[in-house]
């Protein structure tokens, strides 16, 4: 749970279209990142790992986006948790847009080419068209103002990979909410080939598990007991605590203290305070009826959310390294050891949650083959 | 920026009144983010549906000041200033609540257009070639989000009700995409005069003026199809060649 992918450039201005995607595309086509001194600070950090595949000039990083093969790729091209880092480093110290993010310039090109503006428009229509209907901003003359936002969470229910059943009978799930498939960090364009392969994959073991299995009883009591724990919400309607405003202090707390870059005492900090949030939304209370009601739904929907902000947050303390979309500030590294384990969440008999280091198995032969032949 | 009044209709199923709310708007909102801020501080259980916030999903239309638009693509500043913003449920659909409306009809009527009907491969290896030219024309009709906004403005269907006759723009326009499919072999040209009643429309072109994704629905999906329907159906000159022939209009 504590691999959490950020995209380093969603909109950061006007509220309205606040994490909106900015597509890669951008940076693709010669967008360039530059923080509010007009500084192309992404050529500052680049990785030992990457440096030999990564361009040492913006001539050079110009030649890549433009078709040639020689050239190597500019730094606004790195992975997308190493760029959305990058970012908020020139955010937090103080070198950011007006808005809170830095500055992705793609009009800039128009130096380089002929008609630049049109070129931009053909290349990039529906980014243009997105700047241009929210933010009145028009891409082809001026840089658009992008931040990290949240995208993915590799993490999630721990499932058979053949059958795609979790550890609950008859509960199945693919997709983002399973886990496991794209390890610490997902990769472009897997999500789709995910949900198609292991999507067919769940729809077909459920379908034969409900075949052979009768309906579920379940005992009337338990039933009642659940209906009346949904309900109470309503019972609390004269309550001072709203769904909504616990929420919004959820997504403030797990921003600012679990983020893209993450540090012990901060998330412990984080704990307290979902605790805290935990206890306040079991007083919200809400009006109007049971249909069609997103206030009610909301205060439902609070308790999961406490749950998975609580597990995304211990499992981050208990990976003590830096991995993929989890980064540590006390622990920038990879560490070797972490690389045989994955940390499984669970509720314990005595109803708390319970943190467990589960061995990773050995790759079956025939993938170490697959992977040895994509090698060669 | 400024402290706006919103006439919201609240209710259920039909019935209902305005509401009004006031809230704080700051620079570059949309009416949605009002929605959501009236939802969060006065009305916690205002029905909205809603999701992308990005003009992309189609989920949130609604009657802004009178007119069918996309709450997340309505600028606050390109309403007019110091005035009531009216909100209410689209009008063409059975009401749920408040800004909710069932807009499952548009589901059923959609199936009632035949499905694509591709030709038999071109190439041994099961792929096909087209023309650029003949895949530019329908890629305007895939924009559709279905928001179903055209089919709220629609006349024969908001005032004359007349959803068990007429499919309505939306479906004329997924009609076109796969009629002009440079692959497609089916004709629906009969369908488009009966079970669709395209004759229906008398293109006022409101559906077009109502469109977010600004695909001229009269102009290049429902004239193109209304002369295919007319060339097959009402032109005296192949009637008469049928007559002499001996076939069936």
């Amino acid at each position: 749970m504590e691999f959490v992918q950020f995209h380093p450039t969603g909109m950061v201005w006007p509220p309205s279209v606040k994490g909106i995607l900015v597509t890669e595309g951008v940076r693709g086509e010669g967008g360039v990142l530059r923080n509010k001194d007009g500084k192309r600070f992404m050529f500052d950090d680049i990785p030992d790992n990457y440096k030999s595949q990564t361009a040492d000039s913006e001539e050079e990083g110009w030649r890549y986006t433009q078709g040639d093969k020689s050239a190597r790729r500019p730094p606004e091209l790195l992975t997308r948790d190493h760029v959305a880092r990058c970012i908020q480093r020139e955010v937090r110290e103080g070198r950011g847009s007006p808005h809170g993010g830095v500055f992705l310039d793609i009009a800039w090109i128009k130096e380089r080419i002929p008609k630049g503006a049109e070129h931009i428009r053909k290349k990039l229509p529906s980014m243009y068209h997105q700047f241009m209907q929210l933010a009145n901003i028009d891409i082809t003359a001026v840089p658009m103002e992008v931040g990290p936002t949240t995208h993915y969470i590799m993490g999630g229910i721990r499932v058979d990979g053949d059958s795609q059943m979790s550890n609950v009978p008859g509960l199945f799930a693919a997709g983002e909410c399973a886990a496991g498939l794209h390890g610490a960090n997902r990769l472009g364009g897997n999500s789709l080939s995910d949900l198609l392969v292991f999507g067919k994959r769940a729809g077909e073991h459920a379908a034969a598990f409900a075949k052979g299995h009768g309906a579920t009883r379940m005992a009337p009591a338990d039933a009642d007991a659940a209906v009346a724990a949904a309900l109470e919400p309503f019972a609390r309607g004269g309550s001072p605590e709203a769904p909504y405003a616990i929420q919004h202090e959820l997504q403030g707390t797990m921003q600012k203290l679990v983020g893209i870059v993450r540090e012990e005492g901060e998330m412990r900090t984080a704990l307290a305070a979902v605790d805290a949030l935990r206890a306040r939304s079991r007083t919200v209370g809400v009006h109007g009826n049971r249909e069609y009601n997103p206030g009610w739904h909301t205060a439902l929907d609070l308790n999961h959310l406490m749950t998975v902000s609580e597990a995304i947050t211990r499992a981050a303390i208990e990976r003590k390294e830096s991995r993929g979309g989890h980064f540590r500030d006390d622990y920038p590294d990879k560490d070797p050891a972490y690389a045989t384990f994955n940390i499984v969440l669970r509720k314990g008999t005595d109803g708390k949650m319970q943190l467990e280091r589960r061995t990773i198995p050995p790759m079956p032969g025939e993938l170490k083959a697959i992977i040895e032949e994509q090698k060669s | 920026m400024s402290i706006t009044t919103f006439r919201v209709w609240r209710g259920e199923r039909g019935t209902g009144a305005f509401v009004d709310y006031t809230t704080d708007i700051t620079e570059g909102m949309v009416v949605l983010d009002a929605m959501h801020q009236v939802q969060a501080e006065n009305a916690n259980d205002l029905a909205i549906r809603w999701n992308c916030k990005a003009g992309k999903c189609g989920s949130c239309s609604a009657e802004i000041n009178g007119r069918p638009k996309l709450m997340c693509m309505t600028r606050m500043d390109e309403l007019p200033a110091n005035e009531p913003v009216t909100v209410e449920p689209m009008r063409a659909f059975p009401h749920v609540r408040d800004l909710v409306t069932d807009v499952s009809w548009n589901f059923e009527a959609k199936k009632s257009v035949k499905k694509f009907k591709p030709r038999a491969p071109d190439a041994p290896d099961g792929t096909w070639r087209m023309d650029q030219v003949d895949v530019d024309r329908v890629q305007e009709f895939r924009k559709c989000i279905e928001c179903f906004l055209c089919q709220d403005v629609c006349h024969v269907l908001r005032d004359h009700q007349m959803h068990d006759a007429f499919v309505g723009p939306r479906h004329l326009v997924y009609a076109a995409a796969l009629e002009m499919h440079p692959l497609d072999t089916e004709d629906r040209t009969r369908d488009l005069k009966d079970a669709h009643a395209i004759g229906l429309c008398n293109i006022t072109k409101c559906c077009t003026t109502v469109c977010p994704e600004h695909i001229a629905i009269t102009d290049n999906a429902i004239i193109p199809l209304k002369e295919r329907v007319v060339d097959e159906f009402y032109d005296p000159f192949m009637k008469l060649v049928r007559l002499v022939r001996g076939q069936s209009t």
